[in-house]
């Protein structure tokens, strides 16, 4: 029995003695951990986490609540005799060439920004789950198959492709339609990664034992493999989150993103353009929003990453 | 690699049918008529009308008229735009502005990118490091056109350093701005992966035998870890460039460089659907392209790509 404790922290029972199921609990009075507790205690060590989690809940909360932060309404309170107007007290970013209130249609238009994100990630989550499981678990020709289709979406640059198709819908351009038009062609990049990931855990220890058991190849997929294969998926959709905001910003700013009887920073922007020279400050504070909004996701994710990714801990 | 050569060509080639399939089928579901929309305010005359979706077969069923267009894709005919000019007539004038533009946009990203890069990996932890990381990330989320804006007002505008348009002939000088303006993105991506890659090389053992065998910081750094680890920033680097020769249309749009990109960007603030869809297929088409090349290069210059799954 004593030969068997090499180290102080490991414990390990005598082969004939231990039960089954504790062959594996090795540590037995570390803390109870696992990838996800980790990750958490990693995140929060980090200022990053902080300071990107402070800008989103006040982004949702401006999206979900724009009259708790201006009484000025984006649209029916311009008057034309302020085009271009300086800030003045109660219009503190000053005003566009309509004479709107222009901290008012910012966050106005956070709600537009923030729901294309949320749809867009939803839609490739899905989508991308759906193939990237299937190809990465069934393998054979169906990960020929449905990886030749995801290689189809993936080849088009997906501002080109969204650009296509919000020509051919000009007529009918709302949240739904430009969220569906980022993302039928943004889900490929969520099955790459969940389908690679799936390659890498489906030939574990834990997956094999779970075959002898006989638990059907279905059920090992939903209870076995995808648990351990979600963690590159979530850092992916934060930051595909940012990219989709982006994405509207820039279909709205080319002229086929949402009419402009919408409120969107990137409609905002692209109408300010034309003044850049005497009222700048219609295009700058629009595009600060933007900016500081797609910051606070890519900061997010970029601290999910590196908290689930040990070796990117390493270099850091 | 031969094997391998063949093995990618072949996948690309679904790849290339399901994308033209794909766009033409898009444009095919796009409401309103062509040749309604070609006899404008004038009344529509039924028998020339007739005529023209006999010319242009549009009287045939969608897979007819998707094979007669491939077909001319293969000899060179992309179709017209909306004034009557073909594409690759327009491809032939706006193609070599867009390739200077990516290929100084690709130096200042090798330029800016590999050396901020290799000293923050170099001083990991230090306050230039700390200061690179942060920049690049806030680079990373300026979407392209508040980039491009920021640029031409303060440089151009405010500074006068640079024009803020580029004039008929796009001269190199003029193209500086909206090649860094292109670069930026790149740039602070760069920065992160050889940053990352540095670090990595730096911890291997070659460099401590490099080290240990007497050589000079400068040597080690230049040819053993610099070296070493530009491999994935070559390969970033190639991809880029097929991304740069197809994703410059805000760019080019908004400084107005005579390029591929303002041409998509034209057709499409003036709802020219048919044309934005065919410089869309092209561009999608030389992507395609440019991304095979780099996958069979790379194969040719890293094994375990050739003979890895």
């Amino acid at each position: 029995m004593a030969n068997n404790k090499k180290s102080p922290d490991h414990y390990v029972a005598p082969f004939d003695e231990t039960p089954v199921d504790v062959i594996d609990a090795v540590r037995v009075d570390d803390k109870v951990s696992n990838l996800w507790l980790d990750a958490w205690r990693d995140m929060r060590k980090r200022p990053m986490f902080y300071i990107s989690g402070v800008l989103i809940l006040l982004v949702i909360v401006v999206a979900l609540f724009p009259t708790l932060f201006t009484q000025v309404a984006p649209d029916m309170d311009c008057q034309l005799s302020n085009s271009n107007g300086a800030p003045e007290p109660g219009h503190i970013l000053g005003y566009t060439k309509q004479g709107c209130d222009i901290f008012s249609r910012i966050v106005h238009g956070t709600s537009t920004s923030l729901s294309v994100g949320v749809i867009v990630v939803v839609l490739t989550t899905v989508l991308g789950i759906i193939f990237g499981a299937i190809a990465g678990f069934y393998g054979k020709w169906i990960d020929a198959a449905l990886s030749r289709v995801g290689d189809i979406f993936f080849a088009i640059p997906y501002i080109l492709a969204a650009v296509v198709v919000m020509s051919v819908f000009s007529a009918y351009r709302n949240v739904w339609i430009i969220s569906l038009a980022i993302g039928i062609f943004a889900w490929p990049s969520t099955a790459r990664v969940l389908r690679a990931e799936i390659l890498r855990v489906k030939n574990s220890d834990f997956v094999m034992a779970a075959t002898a058991i006989g638990v059907s190849r279905f059920r090992i997929l939903i209870r076995h493999v995808m648990p351990n294969s979600l963690a590159p998926v979530i850092v992916v959709t934060t930051i595909s989150l940012a990219a989709a905001i982006v994405a509207e910003a820039t279909l709205s700013f080319l002229g086929v993103g949402l009419p402009t009887t919408f409120m969107s920073w990137g409609n905002d922007i692209s109408q300010a353009q034309s003044d850049l020279r005497t009222a700048p400050q219609a295009l700058i504070y629009p595009s600060i929003a933007l900016s500081i909004t797609v910051l606070a996701f890519i900061m997010m994710g970029e601290v999910i990453r590196d908290a689930l990714d040990p070796r990117e801990r390493a270099t850091r | 690699m031969l094997g391998y050569t063949i093995r990618r060509i072949l996948q690309a080639i679904p790849v290339f049918f399901g994308t033209t399939l794909l766009i033409y089928f898009m444009v095919f579901a796009m409401p309103g008529d062509p040749i309604v929309a070609l006899f404008g305010d004038h009344g529509v005359n039924e028998a020339v009308a007739e005529q023209l979706r006999v010319r242009y077969h549009l009287d045939q069923p969608f897979i007819v008229q998707y094979l007669i267009y491939i077909g001319g894709v293969f000899q060179g005919d992309f179709g017209t735009s909306f004034s009557g000019q073909p594409v690759s007539e327009i491809l032939a004038t706006t193609f070599p502005v867009t390739i200077r533009l990516a290929l100084l946009s690709l130096l200042i990203e090798m330029v800016f990118g590999i050396s901020i890069g290799l000293i923050s990996g170099l001083r990991k932890g230090k306050l230039f490091d700390a200061s690179a990381l942060v920049v690049s990330l806030i680079l990373l989320s300026l979407p392209i056109f508040v980039i491009a804006f920021v640029a031409q007002f303060v440089i151009a505008l405010k500074l006068g350093w640079a024009r803020a348009t580029v004039s008929g002939g796009a001269p190199w000088e003029e193209l500086i701005l909206p090649a860094f303006v292109l670069a930026t993105v790149s740039v602070a991506y760069i920065i992160r992966l050889t940053r990352a890659s540095v670090i990595e090389t730096g911890q291997q053992d070659f460099v401590r035998t490099a080290y240990s065998k007497g050589l000079s910081r400068r040597r080690v750094i230049g040819v053993h870890i610099l070296r070493n680890s530009l491999i994935p920033v070559v390969t970033f680097l190639a991809v880029d460039f097929g991304v740069l020769l197809v994703g410059a249309t805000v760019t080019e749009g908004i400084f107005n460089v005579p390029g591929v990109g303002r041409t998509l960007y034209q057709a499409i603030i003036r709802g020219e659907g048919p044309t934005v869809v065919s410089f869309v297929t092209v561009m999608v088409l030389i992507y395609l392209v440019v991304n095979l090349v780099v996958d069979l290069l790379y194969a040719a210059l890293d094994p375990r790509i050739r003979y890895g799954k």
